[in-house]
């Protein structure tokens, strides 16, 4: 039997590592959309092990709409990323600075 | 009866408005003709209903004191707009509409050809509904009505000639003076709505005593406790002394001659700045009880008296010698009003609204046949020319310099024996020196301005020669209709008005039982010829008498004299010339010291303070944040996760270190874990 913490332990390590890639990453849009992917993989796995531990389905009804959901943001996330290089000629996130005031 | 004086006053007070308001508001359709006939028309109504009302009182005995209309009710207190006619106001109705009266008709032929004619008959109009609800009223708020009334229509007829410049500073000047005034008066009706609860005559009249004897202090200046009736007074006398003009207020008086001459005759001789010793007299019962004020008014008015009449001397327009001699007598009225000889300071207000509008009316005669010249230096020998206005002249210089029988003589002389026999007031010996020696100054000032005028050689142009003439009838026949009363009323009034008893006043003036210096005189007089007669025995009599010879020395014999004199005497002929400083110490230091301290607080509190440190200040203080703050939106998607991040972390550090209920303390410490 797997401890509860072992599994939480995991999504937040999951969690972590997109974080991590978000700050660190410099360089492609398309990671970005990936670390976005990890990160509700994260969430959905602490979804699913608090689910079994309190013998709720529930839980993983959730994590089918959310995996639905993070499907269709990323087609959209990609749709704009190929617009974005469109428009840019880049995908580069140092060179994506349009927001600055 | 009373209802007949209700109507009568009515009808007085209303009439003069529907005037004012007639060619005021209608002048352009009424067109000139019917706007004076209307207003003059008007006038004579109330002018006849004055002396109807003056029957009924004075000589009836009737009496009305009713409040006619509530004008405002807040808590205890009740604003009313009310009449209280005694003997007191029937004789100020009478002689406020008989003055005006003739100027109205007066100012036909001397506004002849001005452009603001109607204006003019309306302001005229109004002022006198103004003055007749000040004498009219049975309450202090209605006193302070008319009071304001007749300030704001006298500012109007001073800038009248609004194009012309020393006309606008003359009016501003006489606002503004008064403002000071108005001040003191106000606080003086606060003090007594404080102290009696009501703003009514009689209810404040009868409590005074009570309020006197409890000796009720009120400490002005913390440490020095004055008595409050004290305290009224003096109030009170401070706004009489802007209206009034008395000593150091007076400097608007003189200023305000740059009006048209009807209205200096008319509101700045006879009737408005009497108001502040009408104010006196009516509040008798007041100024009673409190020997201090009737010594500072007394004081005051001495003063007055003596020093303004000096600056008459060394002036050279005509208006402005008569100016100045309103002011030294309204100095002799103030004085009676201190030594509680009531009565005789009102008597003289009523011969001197008739003989000092005399002397205005005829002054504006002359300067109406010199075609608006006043310098008297341009003037002499015109009595050939104008012999009318030259014999009511010489009449009104008689009254005025008291020579018996002439109306002044009687008004005057009660009022310096009164002072003299009132020993026991301080201040009284110096004020007696002030008024027998006003005496001198009084007949020399009114006699050079006579001699220059009418006597001597002819020192106008050959071609205003070619024009002068006597003035037409609309301004000669009010020049005799108070020539009249300046001759014979003295004589006729004195008897009744000062020493019978009771007098004409009835009760409506009130003297405490020692100060009745009038009841002393009483016993003196014995008719009036005895009385003319016994003049030469007295030291006023004399010194007018040599203040004419004197100026006839100065002015027709030995003219060379006067210049030896001002070169002899040049430090107080620079005294005079200056008028005491008065005008150069309010120009320099307060006209101009409020313009630099404006200015101190424009640069500093509104440019600086406000403008610069609170209005730009936060403007500055917006984009100075702004530059800071805008570095962190670097536009980078990461620096943004980064500070979501940290703001996650800070929130949830936050929440458990302060948190008692520490969630994650609890999850750790479950079944799962």
């Amino acid at each position: 039997m797997i401890a509860l913490s072992n599994y939480l332990i995991l999504g937040a390590i999951l969690f972590s590592l997109s974080i991590a890639g978000f700050v660190l990453n410099r360089r492609n849009v398309i990671t970005l959309l990936m670390c976005v992917e990890l990160m509700l993989l994260a969430v959905n796995m602490n979804f699913i092990a608090f689910s079994h531990y309190l013998n709720d389905i529930k839980g993983q009804v959730f994590v089918f709409f959310i995996l639905t959901v993070a499907a269709a943001e990323t087609a959209i996330g990609l749709a704009i990323v190929v617009l974005l290089y469109r428009n840019k000629k880049t995908i580069d996130v140092q060179e994506l600075d349009s927001l600055k005031g | 009866m009373a209802e007949t004086i209700r109507t009568l006053s009515l009808i007085i007070v209303l009439a003069p408005l529907l005037g004012a308001i007639l060619a005021g508001l209608f002048g352009k359709v009424l067109g000139r003709k019917t706007s004076h006939r209307v207003t003059v028309l008007l006038m004579f109504v109330a002018f006849f209903a004055a002396c109807w009302v003056w029957k009924l009182t004075v000589l009836d005995h009737g009496y009305l004191n009713s409040v006619l209309y509530i004008w405002g009710e807040s808590g205890n207190f009740t604003f009313n707009i009310g009449f209280m006619i005694d003997q007191l106001t029937a004789w100020m109705m009478l002689l406020v509409t008989f003055v005006s009266l003739l100027v109205h008709i007066y100012s036909i032929g001397y506004m002849a050809d001005d452009s603001g004619y109607q204006r003019f008959f309306s302001y005229v109009s109004l002022f006198t509904f103004s003055m007749l609800l000040l004498v009219t009223a049975n309450n202090f708020l209605q006193l302070f009505i008319g009071w304001e009334g007749v300030g704001l229509v006298s500012y109007l007829l001073i800038g009248f000639w609004y194009t012309k410049e020393a006309a606008i500073f003359g009016s501003f000047k006489a606002f503004i003076v008064n403002r000071v005034g108005d001040f003191g008066f106000i606080i003086g009706i606060a003090a007594v709505m404080t102290y009696f609860g009501t703003l009514d005559y009689t209810t404040v009249f009868a409590k005074a005593p009570a309020l006197a004897k409890a000796g009720t202090v009120l400490a002005v200046i913390p440490g020095a406790p004055w008595a409050v009736l004290t305290f009224i007074c003096l109030a009170l006398f401070i706004g009489a002394m802007g209206k009034s003009a008395q000593m150091p207020l007076h400097v608007w008086l003189p200023e305000s001659m740059e009006g048209p001459t009807p209205i200096s005759a008319l509101i700045h001789a006879a009737t408005m700045v009497t108001a502040g010793v009408f104010m006196v007299a009516r509040l008798s019962p007041m100024f009673e009880l409190s020997p201090t004020a009737l010594s500072v008014v007394l004081v005051i008015g001495a003063t007055g008296a003596l020093f303004t009449g000096l600056v008459a001397f060394v002036q050279h327009d005509i208006k402005r010698v008569i100016a100045y001699s309103t002011l030294s007598q309204l100095g002799y009225m103030m004085a009676a009003m201190g030594v509680s000889a009531y009565a005789a300071g009102i008597f003289h207000l009523m011969m001197h609204g008739c003989f000092k509008a005399l002397l205005f009316l005829a002054a504006g005669s002359v300067i109406l046949g010199m075609h608006h010249e006043q310098d008297m230096r341009k003037m002499g020998g015109l009595r050939k020319y104008m012999p009318i206005t030259y014999i009511t002249f010489l009449i009104g210089a008689l009254a005025l310099s008291a020579i018996p029988p002439f109306a002044g003589y009687y008004s005057k002389d009660a009022i310096i024996e009164a002072v003299g026999a009132a020993s026991n007031i301080p201040g009284s010996g110096y004020a007696y020196v002030c008024l027998v020696l006003g005496a001198f100054v009084t007949a020399f000032y009114i006699f050079r301005a006579f001699f220059l005028t009418f006597h001597g050689k002819e020192r106008f142009s050959a071609e205003v020669k070619q024009h002068v003439k006597e003035s037409p009838w609309v301004v000669w026949l009010p020049l005799v209709g108070l020539a009249i009363p300046s001759v014979f009323a003295g004589a006729i009034l004195a008897y009744p008005l000062l020493y019978a008893s009771p007098s004409w006043f009835g009760k409506s003036i009130f003297v405490a039982k020692g100060n009745n210096v009038l009841a002393t005189l009483a016993e003196h007089y014995h008719g009036w010829f005895a009385y003319a007669l016994h003049s030469v025995t007295t030291a006023p009599f004399w010194a007018a008498v040599i203040g004419i010879v004197s100026a006839w020395v100065l002015c027709l014999l030995v003219p060379s004299w006067r210049d030896v004199l001002v070169k002899r005497l040049s430090w107080i002929y620079f005294i005079l010339v200056k008028k005491y400083g008065f005008d150069d110490f309010n120009q320099v230091v307060i006209a101009h010291g409020s313009k630099r301290f404006g200015e101190f607080c424009y640069r500093v509190a509104d440019a600086k303070i406000l403008d610069d440190w609170i209005i730009n200040g936060s403007g500055r203080a917006v984009r100075f944040g702004a530059s800071v703050v805008r570095r962190l939106q670097t536009g980078y998607l990461y620096h943004y996760v980064f500070v979501m991040i940290l703001g996650l972390v800070v929130f949830v550090g936050w929440f458990e270190l302060f948190e008692t209920h520490s969630v994650l303390a609890e999850m750790l410490k479950s079944k799962y874990f």
